[in-house]
């Protein structure tokens, strides 16, 4: 029972990690229909800006160790939601019209740069936050002792996850965004700047994505700059099991892959890790092809 | 109060429209007929700015419209009720309305609710449904109630009696006069000629992207190239 607690409180840690960057794929998808190759990219930039702010500047020496790290969230958001952004501007808004093919190698190509400028810029050597940047603490529950770090980035996720779902669904753009989901161009004869509307979406995807960097630099501590390959891929895999298009189909495979990947790990092999990621979602697409919470499409004539 | 000029529309190199102009002043109902292809609703697709001009130009009250942006269009005064009705499935007939009023700022007043429900009590009945969920005709009434959520000066309607049965065209097409006689300006466009005529101070008939007749609607009702080709020998 011990273990398993262990087990499964990892689990959820690490699915609310690749919950928040299936989120970003998930959103992408569902407004432009476009797989965003470089998503993954851009969660290695958000672990090493907050290696940067944490390790380097030393935030958390400076102004102890919950406002350290709640600055560094909030700034490690914000730029990578910049550096998202930028992407948008640079690499799929001039190619809005173009064929869908040229924004995917498009997209590629975007990957494959900003992995080599996080090379270039943090070294192709690994990288570690150091353990002591959240105080060392055991929580008891349930009779066992779970570490707070792993409380921690768990209820982060959950928190910034919930803030995600009342904004999509309570706000006037939120609103906005669900409509260009549905149907782009009657959401512009709706008055609505679907330009806009990708421009937040790409703004909040990669915030989302950049946190989660940061988050698992905290929890594991070295991080490299290929990192988001499998990362990504993982994520990816976990929105196309809630079905890629929908937030919280996002935000079930993500938690249900996290749990599948750590039980599996424990219980059948640490060598198969990775592997069982895919078995699930083969097993998930043979039975459900368009995943757990299939994108709803618009009723069309 | 909007004027075409010569314009010209294509699809990836193949022209749609070869130079259209017309007018529609105020307060008018006007119809464009025509059959299928013949580039109806690529013309309100372009008043509407989801599609780019290969040449000529829009004005709406005096100002040019075909340099803005679609949304930019909508905040002019001009909204469409496009053709399939595309309401939006997967949100509620209230959400799909509040969509319609998404240019406008602050709160939407109940006046505005009040004048929509009261011209569909059916969408009043279901607001809390999806929109998806909706049989044809409610789905109709809900397309043309998003649109006149934004309170439009001009009113560009596609087919909305495409897919319907004749009572329920009837009730739609008698509700599109009561929206002209409040004071909106309608732009109809229409397979069902006869009909459409009957409700309009005038008409223009597009053949394969062309202009060929234009006219006040008697005088389309009596002429025999129409009553050939689209009301049928009667």
């Amino acid at each position: 029972m011990d273990f398993f607690i262990q087990q499964f409180s990892n689990g959820l840690t690490v699915g609310g990690i690749y919950a928040l960057i299936a989120l970003g794929y998930t959103m992408v998808y569902g407004v432009m229909k476009l797989i965003n190759f470089a998503h993954g990219e851009l969660f290695t930039l958000g672990a090493y800006v907050g290696f940067t702010l944490l390790v380097s500047f030393n935030f958390t020496g400076i102004l102890g160790s919950a406002l350290g790290i709640g600055v560094a969230v909030l700034l490690v958001s914000f730029l990578v939601a910049l550096a998202g952004h930028l992407l948008e501007r640079v690499a799929y808004r001039p190619l809005r019209r173009s064929d869908r093919l040229a924004a995917v190698v498009s997209a590629l190509g975007a990957s494959i740069f900003l992995q080599n400028a996080i090379m270039l810029n943090w070294g192709a050597q690994n990288r570690a936050y150091k353990a002591d940047l959240l105080p060392n603490v055991t929580l008891r529950f349930l009779g066992q002792s779970v570490p707070l770090t792993r409380v921690l980035i768990f209820l982060t996720a959950v928190a910034v996850m919930l803030a995600l779902y009342l904004f999509i669904n309570r706000t006037r753009i939120g609103m906005a965004i669900r409509a260009a989901a549905i149907d782009q161009g009657a959401a512009k004869l709706m008055g609505i700047d679907v330009s806009a509307v990708i421009a937040v979406v790409f703004i909040i995807g990669p915030a989302l994505g950049g946190l989660a960097g940061l988050l698992v630099g905290l929890y594991y501590g070295p991080i490299n700059f290929g990192m988001g390959q499998l990362y990504g891929l993982k994520a990816f895999t976990a929105a196309i099991i809630g079905g890629i298009g929908n937030i919280q189909g996002a935000m079930v495979g993500g938690l249900l892959l996290g749990l599948v990947e750590s039980l599996g790990a424990a219980y059948i092999s640490v060598a198969w890790k990775d592997a069982l990621t895919f078995v699930v979602l083969i097993l998930i697409l043979v039975a459900r092809p368009t995943g757990l919470l299939p994108e709803r499409v618009a009723e069309k004539l | 109060m909007l004027e075409l000029r010569d314009l010209k529309v294509a699809y990836g190199g193949v022209e749609a429209l070869h130079g259209i102009s017309l007018e529609v002043g105020e307060g008018e109902l006007v119809t464009i007929l025509g059959a299928n292809g013949a580039g109806k609703s690529t013309t309100l697709m372009a008043i509407s700015g989801l599609v780019p001009l290969k040449a000529g130009s829009l004005y709406f009250r005096g100002e040019r419209i075909d340099t803005l942006k679609s949304h930019e269009v909508v905040a002019r005064g001009i909204t469409q009720a496009p053709e399939g009705r595309r309401v939006f499935g997967p949100m509620t007939v209230e959400e799909n309305l509040k969509l319609g009023a998404f240019t406008r700022k602050g709160p939407i007043p109940q006046a505005l609710w009040k004048r929509v429900y009261e011209l569909f009590p059916r969408l009043a009945e279901r607001r809390g449904q999806m929109a998806g969920t909706l049989s044809g005709g409610e789905q109709q009434m809900l397309a043309i109630g998003r649109a006149l959520m934004s309170e439009p000066k001009l009113l560009l309607l596609d087919e909305p009696s495409l897919g319907l049965a004749p009572l329920l065209v009837k009730s739609i097409f008698e509700t599109i006069k009561n929206i002209n006689q409040s004071g909106v300006t309608v732009m109809l466009v229409e397979q069902n000629a006869r009909a459409a005529l009957k409700l309009a101070d005038r008409g223009y008939v597009l053949d394969v992207g062309h202009l060929v007749l234009e006219g006040s609607s008697a005088s389309l009702l009596n002429d025999p190239q129409v009553k050939d080709a689209y009301l049928g020998s009667a």
